[in-house]
C-alpha cells in the first residue's frame, strides 16, 4: 500500500504539468515548503516512522501531511499521517508488554488490561477520518492565535481494535454515570501545567462504534499517531482521539479540566461561528466534524493544458456519508455533479472525479459537497474565535494555456 | 517495525528449542521460553528543536526573559509560526494563556517584557 502510494507520487511528480502544479508540495527532507500565508515556512522533516513532513512545531511535534498524499487514495498511509501533540513530555519508550490500560472510576470493578487481553476480545475494524479542529486555521481571516496549518491536519485510516462498549462492561459501569474520561500517557513539562484529558458523554462512550484502536491500516499505530493504543471516535475531531490511551475513568457528575472545559470550545450558536473579531456569548465543547470537499490533483496556482481536464478530490463529513459532490468551474454560477468513487464507509473520505471542459485562460474550480444529512458547505467562511471547524467551499484558481 | 524482527527471531527460539527438546535439556528450554515476555521496551527517538528565537533592537531584556523561560515547555515554532505583525495585545493575550493557564512561572515584568519582545521580533 505504502509502495503503491509512492509509486503513484513519483509518478505524478514525473508527469509534467501535475508535477509542475504539486511541485510545492514534492519536495524531499532538509527541504521547506511556504505554506500561502503569513508565517508560513515549514521544514520538511522525516521523524522515525514517518516520511518528510511538514513540521509546524518540533516540541512537541506537530506535523502537517503534505496535501499531494491526499491525491495517492482515500486511506492516509501510516508513515504521512499528521501529528498532533499539546504538552511536550511525551513517552519516548513504552513496553508494549507491561504496558496496562486501567478502566476506574464509578464502575463495579476497576480493570487492568494488557494489550494481549484486549486484543483477544471480540475486535472491530472501521475507516474513519481523524481531523484536527484547528485544520485549516492558517487561512482563517483575520487570523488567529494556534497551530498555523494548512488543509493537511487530517487523515482516513482503517483502525483495528476493540469497542469501548465492551471494555466499559467489563469494568461495569455502575448506575448514575454520566460522563468517560481519557488520558494517555503524554503530560506536561511542569506539574502545574493541566494535564491532556478528554471526556465524552457515556451514551456515546457506549455507543458500540467508540473504538480502543492498536492498528492502523493493519499496522501497530506509529509511534507519534499513540502507541500502542489510541481512543478512536468516528466523526469527532481528532482532539477526543485520545493517544498513547493508558486510563479511563467513569464519572457519575460531568468533567471539568480544562481541555474539555476551557479549550477546545466553540460558540453555542447554529453555524458555531461568530463575527469576526466577537466574542462568543456562550460556548460548548466542539464535537462532530463539519463537512468538506477538496480537489486533491490541481493545486491552487497551477498552470495546466487548455481542454479536457480530470479532477478528483475527496469528501467527509461528520459520519452522515456523503451525499454528493458538485464542481464549479464558473466560479460558483453553475454546479456540475461529481461521479463518487468507492465507498469505504460513512466516516471514510469518499473519493470523486469529474471531467471539465477548460479553455484557455484563468478558470477558479469550486468543490462543494452534500452529506446525508443535508449538510452542506458555505460559501463564505465562518470565523470563530479559536480557528475551528473550517469548512468553506474551497477554490482552487489555475490557468489554462 | 518492531514486530517484524520480533517474528524471525521467535521462529529462531523455536528451531532452537527444538534441537534443546531433542537433546533432553529442558531446563534450558524454560530460560528460553520466558525471554519473549522479558523483551526490552521499544523507544522512539525525536529530532532536537533547531528553531532559535529571532532578536529584536531594543528588546534585549524581553529577548533574555523569552529565552529563559519560553523553550521550558515548547521550541521557538510555536512563536515564529503566529500571524505576523499582530502587536502587543495579541502576544500579551499569548503570555497570559502561558502563565494563567499553564502556570508557567513567570513574574509579571518578565511576561510584560516577553510581550513587548514578541510584538515587535514577530
Amino acid at each position: 500500500m505504502i509502495g503503491t502510494d509512492r509509486r503513484t507520487l513519483l509518478r505524478q511528480a514525473g508527469a509534467g504539468l501535475l508535477g509542475a502544479a504539486l511541485a510545492p508540495f514534492a519536495a524531499r527532507a532538509g527541504e521547506a515548503v511556504t505554506l500561502p500565508f503569513g508565517n508560513g515556512e515549514r521544514p520538511l522533516v522525516a521523524y522515525p516512522g514517518k516520511r518528510p513532513l511538514l513540521q509546524m512545531t518540533a516540541r512537541p511535534p506537530q506535523l502537517e501531511t503534505p496535501f499531494a498524499v491526499f491525491d495517492a487514495g482515500a486511506i492516509t498511509p501510516n508513515d504521512a499521517f499528521f501529528v498532533r501533540y499539546h504538552l511536550a513530555d511525551i513517552p519516548t519508550s513504552i513496553d508494549p508488554d507491561s504496558f496496562r490500560l486501567t478502566v476506574a472510576g464509578h464502575v463495579d470493578g476497576p480493570v487492568s488490561l494488557s494489550l494481549a487481553e484486549l486484543k483477544a476480545m471480540p475486535n472491530a475494524e472501521i475507516v474513519a477520518v481523524n481531523q484536527c479542529s484547528g485544520n485549516s486555521r492558517g487561512f482563517v481571516e483575520p487570523r488567529v492565535a494556534g497551530g498555523q496549518l494548512a488543509n493537511g491536519a487530517m487523515g482516513n485510516a482503517r483502525w483495528t481494535g476493540v469497542p469501548l462498549k465492551a471494555v466499559l462492561d467489563r469494568a461495569g459501569v455502575k448506575a448514575g454515570a454520566v460522563q468517560v474520561v481519557f488520558g494517555g500517557l503524554d503530560g506536561p513539562v511542569l506539574p502545574e501545567t493541566p494535564d491532556f484529558a478528554k471526556a465524552l458523554a457515556l451514551d456515546h462512550a457506549r455507543d458500540g462504534e467508540v473504538m480502543l484502536a492498536w492498528a492502523m491500516n493493519g499496522e501497530d499505530l506509529p509511534w507519534l499517531n499513540g502507541y500502542p493504543l489510541r481512543l478512536v471516535v468516528p466523526g469527532f475531531y481528532g482532539t477526543y482521539w485520545v493517544k498513547h490511551l493508558d486510563a479511563i475513568t467513569v464519572l457519575d457528575k460531568p468533567y471539568e479540566g480544562f481541555w474539555m472545559k476551557s479549550a477546545y470550545r466553540i460558540p453555542d450558536t447554529a453555524c458555531a461561528c461568530v463575527e469576526p473579531g466577537q466574542t462568543p456569548e456562550a460556548t460548548v465543547p466542539i464535537n462532530r466534524l463539519t463537512i468538506r470537499s477538496f480537489v486533491t490533483n490541481l493545486a491552487d496556482g497551477a498552470t495546466i493544458r487548455a481542454g479536457r481536464t480530470d479532477l478528483r478530490g475527496i469528501a467527509f463529513d461528520g459520519g452522515s456519508g456523503i451525499a454528493a459532490v458538485s464542481v464549479s468551474v464558473d466560479d460558483g454560477r453553475t454546479w456540475t455533479g461529481a461521479m463518487l468513487g468507492p465507498d469505504l464507509g460513512r466516516y471514510s473520505f469518499r473519493p470523486w472525479t469529474l471531467s471539465v471542459d477548460l479553455p484557455a485562460g484563468s478558470h477558479a474550480l469550486r468543490v462543494r459537497a452534500t452529506g446525508n444529512d443535508g449538510g452542506v458547505q458555505p460559501m463564505a467562511a465562518r470565523w470563530n474565535p479559536p480557528g475551528y471547524m473550517r469548512n468553506v467551499i474551497e477554490t482552487v484558481r489555475v490557468r489554462a494555456a | 517495525m518492531r514486530s517484524q524482527t520480533i517474528l524471525p527471531a521467535s521462529l529462531g527460539l523455536l528451531a532452537t528449542l527444538g534441537v534443546l527438546v531433542s537433546m533432553g535439556v529442558l531446563a534450558s528450554m524454560w530460560v528460553l521460553a520466558s525471554l519473549p515476555a522479558i523483551a526490552a521496551p521499544r523507544t522512539y527517538e525525536l529530532p532536537k528543536p533547531t528553531a532559535a528565537l529571532r532578536p529584536a533592537a531594543g528588546r534585549e531584556s524581553g529577548f533574555e526573559a523569552a529565552q529563559a523561560n519560553c523553550m521550558t515547555c515548547h521550541s521557538v515554532d510555536y512563536i515564529a509560526m503566529q500571524p505576523p505583525g499582530k502587536g502587543v495585545a495579541f502576544w500579551t493575550s499569548e503570555v497570559t494563556k502561558m502563565t494563567k493557564v499553564y502556570h508557567a512561572p513567570i513574574n509579571e515584568a518578565d511576561a510584560r517584557a516577553i510581550a513587548d519582545y514578541l510584538a515587535a521580533a514577530y
